[in-house]
């Protein structure tokens, strides 16, 4: 019944939850940079508008690709939350991504096309580590199953983390922050123009966006699973840790400056080899 | 319905200009101004734009990029001519190659003077475009 009830709170809350963490993502930048900042429901002003306007698409295939993003993201979030496999959810993850960039090089403006590439390349980067989370959680906790893995005694943070340390890292890349946003160039908003999104306008900008809000509370409830055991008190520890670890990306976002996908690449399958691997190592041996 | 009125992407386009304006459109972004407490964005792209905002007179080579760009926005848009160069060609009105002001190619809905626009006319000048976006999606609503 809780599992049911979760699921169907996860499908209808986290694109509003999604959208005021944003907003308070704008307000904390903005603070840190020195500036006043937007209100903190901007997000919801933002995508109020992006649905009001008129839709120019060069491919109407366009609108179906971003709906199946939308749609398969919130299949993989809802696995979680439903509390079944994290494996498949984490594949249906990369799944959902592919849609994006389909639906990116449907188009011929060469902006998006660099957008496509550049986020191949991200999930090229962020893919092993992503593989190694849900191997971890099963050896460390005997189960690749949510709701297995968060009635154990122990917290899985403590076995794994180094794979914790990997997916903050692989986390600043799918929320767009700065060191790695190279496919939408989310903040300089002229260097390929707008990447990925050059040729979504309005609705399908904004059906995009609510797509990114189903995979940061994926993403978030990742974050927590590493801290949830069977008490009641790891619960709470772990929405404050989630709060936490995403205060962490705005900060990450605020003091980098951008990576090249050279960099990218050696830092992320450094850190996935260094922190995962030897984690992954040190699980398998005890 | 005052959902445009809250979060109005602007687009900034350099017909001619001779940076000046541009200094001063790049400064309402700063800490000082900044923009962004209204909910502008300056983005890049004419397809998630509502505002295009754009300085200097328009020239033999800029007509048709101008024309272009507003072509791609979606409806409902507006035009900013910030500057005294965007509004009427300026100083350089009788040069050969300048056709004069913003609204020679394109329909203008909001004209910032200046020499340069300073950044509180700007921020003016684009707060009016605002409320004109609203009343165009009004209009187009009851169409």
């Amino acid at each position: 019944m809780t599992r049911v009830l979760s699921l169907i709170l996860y499908l209808i809350l986290a694109p509003f939850v999604g959208a005021f963490l944003d907003g308070i993502d704008r307000k904390i930048t903005a603070r840190m940079q020195g500036r006043k900042g937007p209100p903190i429901w901007q997000p919801f002003y933002d995508l109020f508008k992006l649905f009001s306007k008129q839709m120019i698409a060069v491919n109407s295939v366009q609108l179906l690709l971003n709906c199946s993003y939308l749609i398969f993201l919130a299949v993989a979030g809802g696995m979680v939350f439903f509390g079944t496999d994290i494996l498949m959810s984490l594949f249906i993850l990369s799944t959902a991504d592919m849609f994006l960039i389909l639906a990116a090089s449907s188009d011929s403006s060469p902006y998006s096309n660099i957008g496509a590439s550049r986020e191949m390349m991200q999930m090229m980067s962020y893919e092993p580590m992503t593989l190694l989370i849900a191997v971890g959680f099963y050896l460390a906790t005997g189960s690749f199953r949510v709701d297995e893995i968060i009635a154990q005694e122990t917290c899985a943070f403590w076995m794994m983390p180094g794979l914790f340390v990997g997916f903050i890292l692989i986390m600043a890349i799918k929320l767009r922050k700065s060191p790695f946003d190279l496919s939408t160039s989310h903040h300089a908003h002229q260097e390929v123009v707008k990447g990925i999104t050059t040729e979504m306008s309005g609705p399908t900008l904004a059906i995009m966006e609510i797509g990114e809000y189903y995979e940061k509370m994926l993403l978030l409830a990742v974050v927590a699973l590493f801290f949830i055991d069977s008490s009641i008190i790891s619960w709470i520890l772990g929405i404050v840790l989630c709060l936490g670890v995403y205060f962490l990306e705005i900060l990450i976002d605020n003091v980098c400056a951008r990576v090249n996908w050279h960099k990218l690449l050696d830092i992320c399958w450094l850190i996935t080899l260094l922190c995962g691997g030897i984690n992954i190592l040190i699980l398998m041996l005890i | 319905m005052d959902r445009l009125k809250k979060s109005p992407w602007m687009l900034h386009y350099d017909a001619s200009s001779c940076n000046g304006c541009d200094i001063e459109v790049l400064a309402c972004t700063m800490p000082r101004f900044d923009i962004e407490r209204f909910g502008i964005i300056n983005t890049g792209n004419p397809f998630h734009a509502d505002i295009l905002l754009i300085t200097g007179g328009v020239n033999a080579q800029s007509a048709q990029v101008v024309k272009q760009i507003y072509s791609q926005m979606p409806n409902p848009k507006v035009v900013v001519a910030v500057g005294i160069c965007a509004c009427t060609g300026g100083v350089f009105k009788d040069c050969y190659n300048i056709l004069g002001g913003i609204d020679t190619v394109i329909p203008v809905d909001v004209y910032v003077p200046g020499c340069a626009a300073r950044p509180q006319s700007i921020i003016d000048g684009v707060l009016k475009a605002v409320d004109i976006l609203e009343k165009k999606k009004e209009a187009q609503t009851h169409e």
